[in-house]
């Protein structure tokens, strides 16, 4: 399928979707506060935007400043758990259990501890933590998964630990970083909202907020206007690192090589 | 004068499998030994035990001149697939900290001499396998080997490749006077590139026959087609089948 096609396609979709959407609510008279329609979200978000801005760029910041963090974070680990069977033993399983449990479960003690008057602090920790693990276990198996003829080569010509890990390890791992990089994209959004929502109220002012206030205040429209905003920023992301993986792959990688066909 | 002198090597895997019984094997230098014997042999190991990328668990490898600079050939191209043809070919001389305008240099000549000065600039995945091992031999020579170790590297390749990078093979080692061990399990291509052969039997491997060969100064197409090659390689076929069957060649 050409370019253009691919672009085409789902936006007709999406806005056949729509039209049938404000169809069914308009002719079947669904009360606003069910389910309101595209032509009722659309003021809603004209009179709040400025302070769905305002939220959007809280949680903005909150989600990349928590995705940095998991990502540096989780490298290095990665690289330590390399150097060290011994040291991966002991902490992956910990590492794994920071995983498996919920995160709502485990934000509400997170919010005690910082304190209410720093939510976004806590916000930051909560992404952090969800997105740090994709990346950790990518980058852990990536670590590895270099060329064992490529491994002889490099000892064959007497290559430091240093020169292994920059010019075989990390290159070979990077399509696994970069696909545990796309998975923790998305967790780290989630991880800010789920921090908001838990907190409920204090110092909030993120997207997580506006929806859980407007629920509250039965401002149906104005949620689902949040809402759209949220998933907008959802797939933004996911393009922008997707394109960060071509980028880094396309020359290359056999899955990028494909895409490109 | 020798190169190399391997005695009384041997080596079991933790698996349990011993995989090389007792091999002694002197190589001189210029020599084009070749060896050949039957799948699992121990082939492979014999040539991971020179490069010491394994530690034998009896016997010594003396290289009586130093341990000279040697190369590793593998069946697989094993290319980095995020270099281009020429960064793969830089590798060895990057490792080494070769000044980078020299070790760019020295690449470009090596890829000129394998037939692919045009494709410094192709990743391995533009690549065919007969290219792809280009590459790889070039790799190989631009860290300037005075003993060059392959391992089945032409295996994969059909055969009108095959035989291309076998003449081009002789004519570059005859050139940079290397050495080469090289480990085969076809018998006509022991014939056509040695000038010695070590026939070894199966699991665990040991040195049934040495036989020297003595190729024409010019090997070609025609030669190949010979009575004189066709008598080579039976002399090998023949060890060969002494060597399974569990008899020493006479």
């Amino acid at each position: 399928m050409n370019r253009a096609l691919r672009i085409a396609v789902p936006l007709a979709l999406g806005a056949l979707v729509i039209g049938l959407w404000q169809f069914l609510v308009r002719h079947n008279g669904v009360p606003v506060y069910v389910l309101p329609a595209p032509s009722d979200i659309s003021p809603a978000f004209r009179d709040s935007f400025a302070e769905l801005m305002a939220a959007l760029w809280t949680t903005l910041q909150v989600t990349w400043i928590a995705f940095v963090l998991a990502f540096v974070s989780a490298m290095l680990l990665a690289v330590v758990f390399n150097l060290s069977r011994t040291v991966e033993m002991a902490l992956f399983p910990y590492a794994v259990v920071l995983q498996v449990t919920p995160m709502v479960s485990i934000a509400p003690v997170i919010l005690i501890w910082i304190g209410y008057e720093h939510v976004e602090r806590a916000a930051v920790l909560i992404a952090t933590i969800v997105a740090f693990f994709p990346i950790l276990s990518n980058a852990t198996v990536g670590l590895r998964s270099a060329d064992s003829n490529l491994v002889d080569l490099f000892r064959l010509y007497g290559a430091s630990r240093w020169q292994r890990l920059m010019r075989l390890q990390l290159p070979a791992a990077l399509p696994y970083i970069l696909s545990g990089v796309k998975v923790a994209g998305g967790l780290a959004l989630i991880g800010a909202i789920v921090a908001e929502f838990v907190a409920g109220s204090g110092t909030a002012t993120g997207l997580g907020w506006v929806i859980t206030e407007a629920g509250r205040n039965l401002q149906i429209a104005k949620m689902f206007a949040a809402l759209g905003l949220l998933s907008a920023v959802g797939v933004a992301n996911f393009y922008l690192l997707t394109f960060v993986e071509w980028a880094l792959l396309h020359r290359w990688h056999e899955s990028a090589v494909k895409q490109n066909a | 004068m020798h190169i190399l002198a391997l005695s009384h090597i041997a080596k079991t895997f933790d698996s349990g499998t011993r995989a090389v019984g007792d091999v002694s094997l002197a190589v001189e230098a210029g020599d084009f030994l070749t060896l050949v014997g039957p799948s699992g042999c121990g082939k492979s190991t014999v040539l991971r035990i020179v490069a010491g990328l394994l530690r034998p668990d009896a016997g010594a490898v003396e290289f009586p001149q130093g341990r000279p600079e040697t190369g590793f050939v593998f069946q697989e191209p094993a290319l980095m697939p995020w270099a281009t043809a020429l960064g793969n070919a830089r590798l060895p001389l990057e490792l080494k900290r070769v000044p980078r305008a020299e070790a760019q240099a020295r690449a470009v000549t090596a890829l000129e001499r394998v037939g692919l000065g045009g494709f410094g600039n192709a990743y391995p995945r533009e690549l065919s396998g007969g290219m792809k091992m280009r590459v790889s031999i070039a790799r190989a020579l631009a860290a300037r080997p005075r003993l060059l170790l392959m391992d089945e590297p032409f295996a994969a390749l059909d055969e009108f490749t095959r035989q291309a990078l076998n003449d081009d093979l002789i004519k570059l080692a005859r050139e940079d006077g290397i050495t080469v061990l090289f480990v085969t399990h076809s018998v006509y291509e022991s014939t056509y590139l040695s000038s010695r052969v070590a026939v070894m039997t199966p699991r665990p491997g040991r040195i049934a026959a040495e036989i020297a060969l003595d190729p024409p100064a010019t090997r070609d197409a025609a030669w190949r087609l010979t009575p004189e090659f066709a008598a080579e390689a039976a002399r090998i076929s023949r060890a060969l089948a002494a060597a399974t069957a569990g008899r020493e060649a006479a």
